[in-house]
């Protein structure tokens, strides 16, 4: 096997893995060694009005929004290895179609910390929540739920260090914390010594009898965002603008994750329905229309949503799934300054309702047909429609939960 | 009193350190360790009735082995979609692969169809080979020695059970393989269809002939255009009986089966894949009983 991969061998040698020489024990890893994989994902996406358009409330919030007629997706080429009887290593890359590479995750991991705990530290997925940590080919639908989109960008990453531990009990609990810089929204990468942002979860998780297994979570998130900049904010005259936020955004999510499979077999049927909520609040300081009046207030927002889908493999190869997404833009305490200038109640909840249809030919091929009736931008419906494919070449990690 | 509580503590002490604590990927290696290690606390991971590829790395699974002083699975590849995950996440630095709590019984025996050419266009193959050793009964004599060598180095305390243990086992499974390769007598050279590559140990041992199989390539579902084609197949050379094993769909196996006026035969496969196969004992009797009724 090795032989036959000898040029991306040469890829993974050139970014610094080591490549030990160790006698094939008959662990999977070790078939490929480190362990090389990439994906090749592309859409095709029928919309009814400009993506680039914000969920109402949520313009000072990412959007990472969708792509119109054929798009590739980024290639994520993966590689892991045991880097010594002490440490495990994974990178996965993102290919930009556009051009440029840039790093998903990098990190390490301890292998044989012991009693439980676990020590990730370098560029990694926030283990926060449940669909976070999931690389993008591992997602159910074509695009993420509403609320990762607008609280998350899809998915917080971060530069830092986890610490998890699993307590030794019959019943899965499960302890992390995370510090990090604070590089994704709602955070905001700055010069600073010390932590920019922490997290901290707790998972609980059993099987009942063999057919069924579900997970629990509940999240904790905090980091400071200095001179967060958003552009094409609407204001309370009609204009468009660009402000910036300065303050502190906690964030508390919920999770839950259930699955039935007959027998426990998945191979055959599977039934997986799921759900999450997160609240956030930001209390800080607005610079309103930095480029004009800039007047600077204090301003505070909770805001909120959740989602809860169901994916039903039907039958072997054959997945269909349908998901609802709302969000709560909530109401806005403003600054007396700015109180003429910032709408703070929007009264209107972005939600949509997506229906999907997946057919895998084998473990390492998917193709799927996804609509989506979009109603988080207020008096503009928005019927989406979308061919996905998700392809898997090279080793085929195990997935999560 | 000092006279009572003395050998009282040692039979605590030993208690406890008899416990070794096992994790089993599958029900053959958990009935295994059940006969070298009665006294452990052992922990099956998957069914008979789950495909044993597709296995995911639920939360219940990382909270046992979390626990496990030793893993025991075939390896192989075999459990690679999840024993990766759970392993690690397990935080567990005992059953890491490569340390000694981490055994894998395919690297006790003789591996068949090592593929020549790896390349997922001939759909879910091992590097290492085919990874369901546990249908070749002979396959277990080796796999127990490594195993019970394993446990007496775990469980240096006990290591003149193991070896009287794995004694007894050897001396019985012996005389059980005589039993069974002489009931097999009829079966040897006889054609067979098989829905996925799981028996090849099967037949290396009992002399059976597999002539088509219903998975065009390993792992992938059988379509209505290839069973025609393996139907035609069989209308060429016959084949006496379908197998395949009990975690698997029977509509492939029945659509062959009654338009090749052939028999279908669902084999346990693993330990409790039928009500029969209670044991490893039971698994084989179980096995050779169901071959030999498709016979007819």
């Amino acid at each position: 096997m090795f032989r036959r991969f000898r040029p991306f061998a040469a890829v993974a040698a050139a970014i610094s893995f080591s490549i030990p020489a160790l006698a094939a024990s008959g662990n999977a890893d070790n078939a490929f060694n480190p362990a090389f994989s990439l994906i090749l994902s592309g859409t095709y996406g029928t919309l009814q009005r400009d993506p680039a358009t914000h969920a109402t409330g949520f313009a000072m919030n990412p959007h990472p929004g969708h792509g119109q007629g054929f798009n590739l997706s980024e290639a994520e080429m993966g590689i892991s290895a045991s880097i010594d009887p002490q440490f495990h290593g994974a990178a996965t890359l993102a290919l930009d179609p556009a051009g440029g590479v840039s790093v998903e995750n990098a990190y390490v991991q301890t292998r044989s910390l012991g009693e439980g705990f676990k020590l990730k530290f370098g560029r990694f997925f926030s283990g926060l929540g449940y669909l976070n940590e999931q690389h993008a080919h591992a997602w159910d639908f074509t695009d993420q739920p509403l609320v990762y989109a607008v609280l998350w960008e899809n998915q917080l990453g971060e530069d830092g260090v986890q610490l998890k531990w699993l307590a030794p009990t019959d019943t899965f609990v499960e302890f992390g914390i995370e510090m990090g810089k604070g590089r994704g929204f709602p955070g905001t990468e700055r010069a600073k010594n010390g932590s920019g942002a922490g997290a901290a979860f707790v998972h609980v998780g059993d099987d009942i009898g063999i057919e069924h297994s579900w997970r629990a979570g509940l999240s904790l998130h905090r980091t400071r965002a200095v001179e967060r900049e958003s552009v094409n904010v609407p204001d309370l005259s009609g204009n468009a603008v660009t402000n910036l936020f300065s303050g502190d955004s906690r964030t508390t999510g919920l999770d839950l994750v259930w699955k039935y499979a007959p027998n426990g077999n998945i191979k055959e049927r599977y039934l997986k329905l799921q759900g999450e909520y997160f609240q956030r609040t930001e209390n800080g300081d607005l610079a309103y229309d930095t480029a004009g009046a800039n007047v600077t207030d204090s301003y505070t927002v909770t805001q909120s949503g959740w989602y809860v889908q169901g994916v039903y493999q039907f039958m072997p190869r054959w997945r269909t799934g349908l998901r609802y997404d709302s969000l709560n833009p909530g109401i806005a305490s403003v600054g007396a300054a700015n109180s003429g200038n910032i709408i703070a109640n929007y009264a209107f909840k972005p939600s949509r309702t997506t229906l999907m249809l997946d057919y895998s030919p084998s473990e390492f091929s998917r193709i799927r047909l996804q609509l989506a009736n979009d109603q988080s931008r207020q008096a503009l419906t928005d019927n989406q429609f979308f061919v996905h494919y998700i392809m898997s070449l090279g080793a085929h990690g195990a997935h999560t939960y | 009193m000092k006279k009572i509580l003395f050998p009282l503590s040692l039979l605590l002490m030993s208690g406890n350190a008899a416990a070794l604590n096992v994790f089993a990927c599958e029900p053959e290696w958990a009935a295994l360790v059940r006969l070298l290690a009665p006294e452990a606390d052992l922990y099956t991971a998957t069914s008979g009735l789950q495909d044993p590829h597709r296995i995911e790395a639920r939360p219940s699974l990382i909270a046992k082995a979390r626990r496990a002083d030793l893993v025991v699975c075939t390896g192989a590849e075999l459990e690679q979609a999840w024993l990766p995950v759970v392993l690690r996440e397990s935080g567990n630095g005992k059953v890491q692969p490569g340390s000694a709590g981490y055994f894998e019984a395919a690297s006790a025996v003789r591996m068949l169809e090592v593929p020549t050419r790896l390349d997922r266009g001939e759909g879910d193959v091992h590097a290492y080979g085919n990874p369901h050793i546990q249908t070749d009964a002979r396959n277990f004599l080796p796999v127990a020695a490594a195993l019970a060598h394993r446990l007496a180095q775990l469980d240096p305390g006990h290591a003149t059970d193991y070896t009287r243990r794995h004694a007894a086992f050897e001396r019985d499974w012996r005389a059980a393989l005589a039993r069974w390769e002489q009931q097999a007598t009829p079966l040897k050279g006889i054609a067979v269809v098989v829905q996925h590559k799981g028996f090849p140990y099967l037949s290396d041992w009992l002399g059976l002939e597999e002539v088509a199989v219903l998975e065009p390539k390993p792992g992938l579902e059988p379509s209505a255009a290839y069973l025609s084609q393996v139907l035609e197949t069989l209308r060429k050379a016959p084949a006496q009986m379908v197998l395949r094993a009990a975690y698997q769909n029977g509509r492939p196996s029945e659509w062959i089966a009654r338009r090749a006026h052939i028999n279908a035969v669902e084999l346990p496969f693993t330990v409790g894949g039928s009500d029969e196969a209670k044991d490893l004992y039971g698994l084989f009797d179980d096995t050779l009983a169901r071959l030999l009724k498709g016979l007819q």
